[in-house]
């Protein structure tokens, strides 16, 4: 079948960073009218390919053709300018500015040299419309979670492609795991517009570790082991068993199933009991009880006030109201060492702003929790701290598994592994992971779940947040459905609860 | 390891540019003054050029150690050299009100007087920045404006001479060979390294600078520590005006540490300290002081007249901060960094294929 000219040619792509050969050699190519896929495990080099693409990062070796012609961006400006949109994984947009501000900056609408603000507001308005989301763009980007924050860069990046007369024509779209926190609705709506673009013309380069989301949208896919090519498929040519044989570079043994899990129902006394406790703005006053041992999921809406919830249980919040008592004492959360202090880690869901030091090196973000709770007089033992670092980084298989390595320049996922590490090293009574597994790939993903399982049976209480109910449903002793930031009913997991129960649970918003 | 790869090594160490610029800057002076690195014995005391710069330079060390630590919380200090020219104002005054300005116990008092109210200073910032939540830039402000009045206050308006042997030793006296402050400065800097990264107060220091909510959520007690921080670097300062008084055997609060806090962040950022927090190095702080004092003393020597001295060490220290720069080293020298070069957008000449790396079923 003879193929059309491909708009973006990568040709034996190499980038080394000191010590680390992020890519060897690496061939891409994509078609005009595509949807590609571009996978593999954590610190594959992924994002490092896009990166190198859109001029973040120089090139080591390597030719990069657009539309036919030779070009190397020095700036990611340069790559925008050529038509390459990129989104990329960890949001980096100015949270103080608003929700328009930030979908325009850098190509606001102009007058005689003056920024027309009223114009700006407007067409971001329409944007945020096509993508069916209701925002207020004139709001800081701060005020939204991190899922629409993830949005708007989303329709920051679509959006250059339609200002007609300013000279935007996008002919690649890239996406580095736009969807990772994204809920099911969104990234539905996420697709008919990618849908759309790909109907327009458009390449689109997409990364997601939810293969369910790859086989639903995409075309074509180039795999990546360590920094090397290993295969570019039709999505209709490869299964997905074939495909995860790809990435890890062995056959799978099959994919544990988690589903048989026993759910326990003999779960411990009663650790944490939230009477009343609620924060204007956040989440309406709630009761809430979790036993030794349980695995609370939470499953709701995009903005129906789960992380909201964890905030408060965790004192990262104030509350106006209620009160908490843990162990059967009653816990100020005034701030969050006082939840610390009675045994409460909670693994924020964004990684960058509320998680991770990038500067410091994996170790020191490891004990960072455990160093702060000792106080800064009573240092770790070094020997005794590297053994546990070790330890945490063999478990979860953080990689590079240097304790040395600066964290910003580890892979997204591998990021969210350090985060992990952190607060499992603290061995607490309740565990809050909000999104612990967005950007993981599909082989660790597993594993975290299973941990998670394991604490549990250990003991552990877990507040478990994702936006995946599938995940929440096979984890989960108990469910909390939550609706505009109400927690609205509390199921029991058994075999008769199902996703469909818990959607149709959200949709009635029924109480208790 | 290859000559070349010890080389790399050698060339990524923090503290290299900072070396190399200290380094070439003493070697500016060989010109102008041959005997600059000789240094003689007279009187069992070690002169020469060397030895004056360690000496004329252990208050900006001190200074820019404590400001090292700040800045390293995300923050600034501008009031230091207030706090010298109050500690100074205070100790001098108190001592000059002896009868016998000898008496070692008053001696001691004094400058024990003078370092609390400079503590006291330290405790200010630190409440109005940690507590109050206002700007360290603004904070700080306030007794860098104030702090001079009051020394004038102290003072009388007054320059305070002091007669007194004791006292003289900190800033000018000589012991073991060496210049008294040196061993001053040696010791504090010990300290402040062993305070930093023998406990794991460095490594929260760090951690609230690199990302402030994320240190909160870990449970980092960050108000303390900030104020913490800010109490040490009034200490510091505190000392070098210690030092600087007793130099002088004179307390002058209009001019006592006069635009020190520049010359300190300066060479706080010289040592390779970023502006905006997280990591911080004690060893590349000291350089840069060193680079600092050097460059006004390179200044005298090779006779660069006084009103252009300001714009002399300005562009000493710009070229100081590009070489630092790894985005600039890369145009300039072509050098690969983790941020590598970034070549234009210009279409360039197809490069030579990568020697191909092993390509796995490639199917197509
Ligand atoms: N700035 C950097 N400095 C040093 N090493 C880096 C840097 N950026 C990436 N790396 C390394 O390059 C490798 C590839 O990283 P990359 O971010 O491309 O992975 P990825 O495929 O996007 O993974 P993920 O699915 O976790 O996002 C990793 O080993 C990573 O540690
Ligand atoms: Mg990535």
């Amino acid at each position: 079948m003879a193929e059309p000219q491909p708009v973006l040619e990568m040709t034996g792509i190499v980038k080394e960073f000191p010590g680390v050969r992020a890519l060897s050699g690496v061939d891409f190519r994509l078609f005009p009218g595509e949807i590609h896929a571009l996978m593999g495990e954590n610190g594959a080099g992924k994002s490092t390919l896009i990166k190198v693409l859109t001029g973040v990062y120089s090139l080591d070796g390597g030719t990069i053709t657009l539309d036919g012609e030779s070009v190397r961006f020095g700036s990611p400006l340069q790559a925008q300018q050529a038509g390459i949109s990129t989104v990329y994984q960890e949001v980096n947009l100015c949270p103080n500015l608003s929700v328009a501000e930030n979908i325009f900056i850098g190509r606001e609408p102009t007058r005689a040299g003056r920024i027309q603000w009223k114009r700006m507001r407007k067409e971001a308005a329409e944007l945020v419309d096509r993508l069916g989301l209701d925002i207020d763009v004139a709001a800081p980007l701060s005020s939204y979670p991190l899922a629409v924050q993830q949005l708007v860069a989303i329709v920051r990046s679509v959006g250059t492609g339609d200002r007609d007369g300013a000279g935007f024509g996008t002919k690649v779209l890239v996406l580095d795991e736009p969807t990772s926190s994204l809920d099911r609705d969104e990234v539905l709506e996420l697709f008919r517009l990618m849908r759309q673009l790909r109907d327009e013309g458009v390449a689109i380069l997409f990364v997601s570790h939810f293969l369910d989301q790859i086989y639903e949208v995409c075309d074509r896919m180039t795999v990546l082991r360590n920094g090397t090519l290993v295969g570019e498929h039709l999505v209709r040519d490869l299964d997905q068993v074939g495909l995860i044989e790809l990435m890890i570079g062995k056959a799978l043994d099959q994919l544990e199933e988690l589903h048989e899990h026993q759910m326990r129902s003999d779960v411990g006394e009663t650790l944490v009991k939230a009477e009343g406790l609620g924060r204007t703005g956040g989440i309406a006053p709630f009761d809430l009880e979790i036993n030794k041992g349980e695995v609370l999921g939470l499953a709701g809406l995009l903005g129906s006030g789960r992380t909201e919830l964890a905030r408060l249980l965790f004192g990262a919040d104030q509350p106006d109201s209620g009160k908490v008592t843990i162990g059967g004492k009653q816990v100020s959360m005034s701030a969050p060492n006082d939840a610390i202090a009675a045994g409460v880690a909670f693994c924020s869901e964004n990684r960058k702003s509320e998680g991770l030091v990038p500067d410091l090196t994996v170790r020191e973000n490891i004990i960072l929790a455990l160093q702060a709770a000792r106080g800064w007089t009573r240092p770790i033992p070094a020997s005794q701290r590297d053994e546990l670092v070790a330890a945490y980084i063999k478990a979860l298989d953080i990689r590079p598994a240097d304790p040395e390595a600066r964290v910003g320049r580890l892979s997204g996922g591998n990021q969210q592994k350090v985060l992990l590490a952190r607060w499992l090293i603290t061995q607490p009574k309740l565990l809050i992971l909000d999104e612990p597994t967005r950007g993981i790939d599909i082989g660790a993903k597993t594993e975290i779940q299973k941990l998670v399982v394991s604490l549990s049976e250990d003991g552990m209480s877990v507040l478990y947040i994702a936006a995946e109910l599938e995940e929440v449903l096979r984890l989960s002793h108990t469910i909390g459905v939550l609706r505009d930031r109400r927690l609205v009913a509390r199921l029991t997991n058994g075999p008769e609860i199902t996703t469909s129960k818990i959607l149709e649970t959200i949709a009635s918003g029924e109480h208790q | 390891m290859t000559t070349i790869s010890r080389w790399r090594a050698l060339t990524h160490h923090h503290l290299f540019w900072p070396v190399a610029v200290l380094i070439a800057l003493l070697l500016v002076n060989v010109p102008f003054t041959p005997d600059f690195f000789s240094i003689n014995m007279t009187d069992g005391h070690l002169y020469g050029s060397l030895v004056s710069i360690v000496l004329f330079g252990s208050p900006l060390i001190l200074v820019a150690v404590g400001m090292t630590l700040v800045i390293a919380t995300g923050g600034i200090d501008l009031s230091v050299g207030a706090v010298v020219a109050i500690t100074g104002a205070l100790t001098c005054s108190y001592i000059s009100d002896q009868a016998d300005q000898n008496t070692l116990s008053a001696v001691f008092l004094a400058m024990g007087i003078g370092l609390v109210a400079a503590v006291v200073c330290g405790l200010w910032n630190g409440f109005l920045v940690a507590r109050m939540g206002i700007q360290p830039i603004i904070a700080t402000l306030i007794i860098m404006v104030a702090g001079r009045g009051v020394a004038q206050l102290i003072t009388d308006g007054q320059i305070i001479t002091v007669n007194s042997e004791p006292y003289k030793l900190i800033g000018g006296g000589y012991w073991l060979t060496l210049p008294f402050s040196v061993f001053v400065v040696a010791a504090v800097v010990a300290v402040t390294v062993a305070l930093t990264r023998r406990t794991a107060l460095g490594l929260l220091v760090e951690s609230v600078g690199g990302n402030a909510e994320a240190s909160r959520l870990v449970g980092i007690r960050s108000t303390r520590i900030k104020i913490m921080v800010y109490m040490f670097c009034a200490l510091c300062a505190g000392i070098a005006g210690l030092m600087i008084s007793s130099n002088t055997s004179a307390a002058d609060g209009n001019n006592a540490g006069l635009w020190i806090e520049l010359d300190a962040i300066l060479a706080v950022v010289i040592g390779g300290t970023s502006l905006l927090g997280g990591r911080f190095s004690i060893g590349g702080t000291v350089v840069g002081a060193l680079v600092i004092q050097t460059l006004t003393t390179t200044i005298y020597t090779i006779g660069v007249p006084t009103q252009t001295n300001l714009v002399f060490k300005a562009a000493v220290v710009i070229v100081v901060c590009l070489l630092q720069s790894p985005k600039f080293r890369a145009k300039v020298f072509g050098a690969k960094g983790p941020q590598g070069p970034r070549q234009g957008a210009a279409p360039v000449e197809p490069a030579p294929a990568a020697d191909a790396a092993p390509k796995m079923e490639v199917s197509r």
